[in-house]
């Protein structure tokens, strides 16, 4: 101890002549700094309320509620996160989650409130005086995510592999791309109410991840007895409204579903779905057409114990998915994997039966309890313009039908497809594969009315069709197929400007003034496709009512007005796929409270 | 090492008594007792803890750390939450230096993962590691002085801390709760001109360093009370498990940043302080060293941080991602000592296990009962502060 220590503490006195360093709140209040994690604002336009923040938050602070003016509608399920500030920490993992970025946090950091209710609020809804403020937290740099964002790429077969044959494209997940792939969903079910079949999506997925396969087989089947099918050639608008779709990729929910079906063994369909024994029933069904549609129902009704019976106007099952898809898109025994379950059910077919020729529908009336009619649209629509009456213009449905049916097709030099849906892209890459193996060149061109941007067909189509060495040339209007001395020449057309009007109706714009032509040899016509159903006798038709556009109008179990005639498939709502599967499902629940009810009385 | 020519300690030859089991016997109706109460709340407790001290006059003669005011169960809550959710949670067991729990944790989740961090993110961790030191001692440093009534340095002290905070806002969001270090990296880069503000705050902290070694460390009075007092005996540092400023006043060179590096922590040019006289005063003044390391390697974590790079690493979507099973401990070196976590997965998405071994068990609760023993009462704050006891880390 020395007099050193007495004097030394004394110097603190020298703060006597230094300034306070206190802020004073709030006369000189100073701002959050620019990342601080302040209070919540969300842009509630870009919201979708896919509830990823309310999943991550730990507390469970975050609810989704629905809010006054924001409607549910396709990827949006109308709700928006309610924010609890009695449970908040401040972690800010809702911002860093945000599949559309449109939660954040304000550096706002003072509240003051009586009312402890006021809380909890809706942050972009209920007003509050940081929602305009623009510092505050923010999903940090680009590198640093959560989740990933890129969707895991699937093994193709390269143009040059594919143009010559009909062999499949795509080859499918592995284990552990699929899994990749499985992790990368937010289970926020936006996908299941865009889907017509509402499947279990979410669901099945994490039955991948868990890698429990036959949990996911059976899932698939509770809404969707084709899985192979749609696993491979689903229009998938689940897709389209996929949360992981806003900062990155959608999900590949397709491909997954394709790779759960791909797991399973045909043989073991029965065990997986506890389908051996099936109680029958007494009543009968009869089902025109075995299309997604008339399959689906059979499925459901044969699962329920109904004697079900298929009537086919072609000699195989499986309608425009075998007589319309090229194999290239879907193999034949794929297709038969999905059928062959429904057939071993017990489930009857006879084949090569056209209805209103070989059997009526009075017959049909009486032998059966009810009738569901699937007979989807075979039948070509014309162009009508000047030359269609020529012999090589063709209907792009039937030269695919003729294509399954290993009839022998005219494969011409030139060739040239008026249209540009799914079905144009079809008929012009099978087309490509048949010039390939004839004459080992592509010379095909398809043309349509849409502009580029609007071309009716998925985007991989009219890529894949490119890759493959056809001509897309959109945007053209055909006006006149040329011949001369009998030989078709080629086909004049003109651009067309636009072909809706304000209100989205079909109003083609041309302009006369800029025209082209076309060389071609052979003409095919794919415009779409219209049902033919001259099989349904006059008598039931004036019992039918019919909608506005002049479909047959059917209740939401596609029940007609007659009462025991159903309905569903491309003829009433589609045409796809994925419709006819749900048109089919619906209709059997229909169908079996239709003959539960006659029961009673 | 008592100071003989001021050891006014009491004879100790005819009470208490001790018995066959080396411990005192103490009858309460003898009127030679008096059970008192120090904490929960008391302004010399650190924290929601108290002591129940038995005294003879003003002289300590047993004493029983009584904790049990904090529980929050937070270990169990973790079993109940996803990896990614537990770092919201994890902070709140130490919070006076919080990001030690965020590290661990973060570690702990990578290693049972198998994933390794970019560089740029492990620079930033040693960065707010350190950060969380400095504003720890700032608080700690002068608080010494205040647990013996010499509140001038913590105003100071706390002043500065809070300009480290400020930083800490800057770059993480938070003041206290920093929440930035998660599994697989941090929550982003350093902000425009944040090395040139804190630079600042360090020249502001060198000064503070030297005023308050005038005001605290060459002030006769702390010297007098603190100097001989609260003796720790090296013996007991293995014994009890003493780490960190506690073991190195002790003599023993115990750091975990050296004895088993961790981050880059090899790449900085630095010497653990180490003092022998292992009383109150040492403790304080080994801390008080310890200030001036952490800003030196704040510097030389400054010059060295990439600008560039990844500040997390790719991992599985964090919604549902499972650990694979198997179990691992992961320590850091907090401004208290090693500082641990051992975590079991069993393979799902949630933690099986998490348990976090903090130093403050350790130091207050066995040892702090043990040297309680003929402690004067106005001591015994003092005591506990100088051990940096914290009870949030005991009960988590």
């Amino acid at each position: 101890m020395s007099l050193k220590h007495i004097i030394k503490p004394f110097s603190a006195w020298s703060n006597v002549f230094r300034d306070p360093v206190t802020v004073k709140d709030p006369l000189n209040d100073r701002p959050g700094a620019a990342r601080y994690r302040g209070f919540h604002q969300n842009d509630i336009e870009s919201c979708i309320g896919c509830g990823a923040c309310s999943t991550i938050c730990e507390n469970e602070a975050i609810s989704l509620v629905p809010v006054d003016g924001i409607e549910t509608k396709e990827g949006d399920s109308g709700l928006r996160p309610l924010v609890d500030y009695g449970r908040c920490c401040w972690c800010a993992l809702c911002v860093d989650v945000c599949s559309t970025e449109s939660l954040k946090l304000s550096n706002h950091y003072t509240w003051v409130g009586e009312d402890p209710e006021a809380f909890k609020f809706i942050p972009g809804v209920d007003k509050m005086p940081w929602d305009e403020e623009e510092l505050g937290w923010k999903r940090p740099e680009d590198n640093y995510e959560l989740n990933n964002f890129k969707r895991i790429s699937m093994l193709e077969l390269t143009p040059e592999a594919r143009d010559k044959s009909f062999i499949e494209i795509v080859k499918g997940y592995s284990k552990q791309e699929a899994q990749e792939e499985a992790d990368r969903c937010i289970e926020c079910g936006l996908c299941i109410s865009t889907c017509p079949a509402h499947m279990g999506i979410p669901e099945y997925i994490a039955a991948i991840r868990e890698d429990d396969i036959n949990e996911g087989f059976k899932k698939l089947y509770e809404t969707n007895p084709l899985p192979e099918i749609c696993g491979r050639i689903c229009t998938h608008k689940c897709e389209t409204v996929c949360a992981m779709g806003h900062r990155g990729d959608p999900l590949s929910i397709r491909w997954l579903k394709r790779y759960i079906a791909d797991q399973i063994e045909s043989d073991d369909y029965k065990k997986v779905l506890e389908l051996d024994s099936i109680e029958n029933k007494d009543q009968k069904v009869a089902i025109i057409g075995s299309g997604p549609a008339g399959l689906s129902a059979a499925y459901y009704l044969r699962k329920l114990g109904y004697q079900v019976k298929i009537f086919e106007a072609l000699p195989e099952a499986g309608g425009m998915m075998r007589y319309g898809i090229p194999e290239y898109r879907l193999p034949y025994d794929q297709l038969d994997k999905d059928i062959n379950l429904i057939l071993n059910l017990g489930t009857e077919i006879q084949y090569n039966t056209r209805i209103g020729k070989d059997i009526s529908m009075e017959e049909l009336q009486k032998s059966y309890d009810a009738v569901f009619a699937a007979t989807g649209l075979h039948d070509g629509r014309s162009t009508r313009i000047p030359g269609t009456d020529h012999e090589h213009v063709y209907m792009a449905a039937d030269l695919l039908r003729d294509i399954t049916s290993s009839k022998e097709i005219p494969v011409m030099e030139k060739v040239l497809v008026i249209g540009g849906g799914n079905v144009a892209m079809d008929i012009t890459r099978s087309m490509a594969r048949l010039q390939n193996q004839k004459f080992g060149r592509v010379q095909v061109i398809a043309t349509a009315l849409e502009g580029e941007e609007i071309l009716p067909a998925d985007r991989e189509e009219i890529v894949e069709a490119r890759e493959e060495q056809a001509v897309i040339n959109p945007g053209w209007g055909p006006t006149e197929i040329v011949i001369e001395d009998g030989k078709l020449k080629g086909l004049l057309v003109q651009r067309c400007l636009s072909v809706f009007d304000e209100n989205g109706g079909f109003a083609p714009k041309f302009d006369p003034e800029d025209t082209d032509f076309f060389p071609a040899d052979m003409v095919i016509e794919s415009i779409g496709q219209g049902a033919n159903l001259s099989y349904i006798p006059q008598s039931v038709k004036d019992e039918l009512e019919y909608t506005d556009r002049g479909r047959i109008k059917v209740d939401s179990h596609f029940q007609s007005s007659a009462k025991w005639l159903f309905f569903g498939g491309d003829i009433i709502e589609g045409p796809d796929v994925i419709h006819g599967i749900a048109n089919g499902h619906k209709a059997a629940i229909g169908i079996d409270q239709f003959i539960q009810e006659t029961q009673k009385k | 090492m008592k100071n003989k020519l001021f050891n006014i300690s009491p004879d100790r030859s005819k009470y208490p008594t001790i018995g066959k089991d080396g411990k005192p016997e103490i009858d309460l109706s003898s009127g030679k007792f008096v059970k008192i109460w120090q904490g929960p709340n008391h302004p010399g407790v650190t924290g929601n803890m108290s002591l129940e001290l038995t005294v003879s006059g003003d002289e300590v003669v047993d004493a029983k750390t009584h904790v049990g005011y904090l529980h929050r169960g937070f270990e169990k809550l973790f079993e109940r939450r996803k990896y990614i959710q537990c770092f919201p949670t994890s902070i709140r067991m130490c919070v006076p230096e919080a990001d030690s729990n965020e590290y661990c944790l973060a570690v702990g989740t990578e290693k049972l993962a198998g994933i390794d961090v970019p560089d740029r993110a492990k620079w930033l961790r040693m960065l707010t590691l350190e950060m969380s030191r400095l504003q720890m001692l700032l608080r700690i440093v002068p608080g010494q002085g205040g647990t013996m009534g010499l509140g001038i340095g913590v105003q100071w002290g706390m002043y500065l801390r809070d300009l480290i905070l400020d930083r800490f806002e800057e770059l993480t969001g938070g003041r206290i709760y920093h929440m930035y270090i998660l599994p697989g990296g941090v929550r982003g880069g350093l902000p425009e001109g944040f090395e040139t503000r804190l630079e600042e705050n360090l020249k502001d902290i060198e000064k503070f360093v030297h005023r308050i070694d005038n005001v605290l460390y060459q002030n006769a009075v702390f010297r007098k009370r603190a100097m001989g007092v609260g003796y720790l005996d090296p013996s007991w540092v293995d014994e009890y498990g003493v780490v960190g400023s506690n073991a190195r006043a002790a003599g023993f060179k115990r750091d975990v940043r050296k004895d088993n590096p961790y981050l880059f922590y090899e790449q900085l040019d630095w010497e653990v302080p180490i003092k022998t006289e292992s009383d109150i005063y040492t403790r304080a003044r080994i801390r008080w060293y310890d200030l001036q390391v952490t800003i030196d390697l704040i510097r030389q974590i400054l010059a060295k941080i990439p600008k560039t790079g990844d500040v997390r690493a790719k991992t599985p979507n964090v919604m549902h991602w499972k650990i694979p099973a198997g179990q691992t401990y992961v320590k850091s070196e907090s401004s208290r000592g090693e500082f641990g976590f051992f975590m079991v997965s069993d393979g799902t998405d949630k933690p099986r296990r998490i348990n976090l071994r903090g130093p403050s068990y350790t130091h207050a609760v066995p040892l702090l009962e043990r040297m309680l023993i003929n402690t004067n009462i106005a001591d015994v704050g003092a005591l506990m502060v100088s051990l940096q006891t914290c009870p949030p880390e005991i009960e988590r």
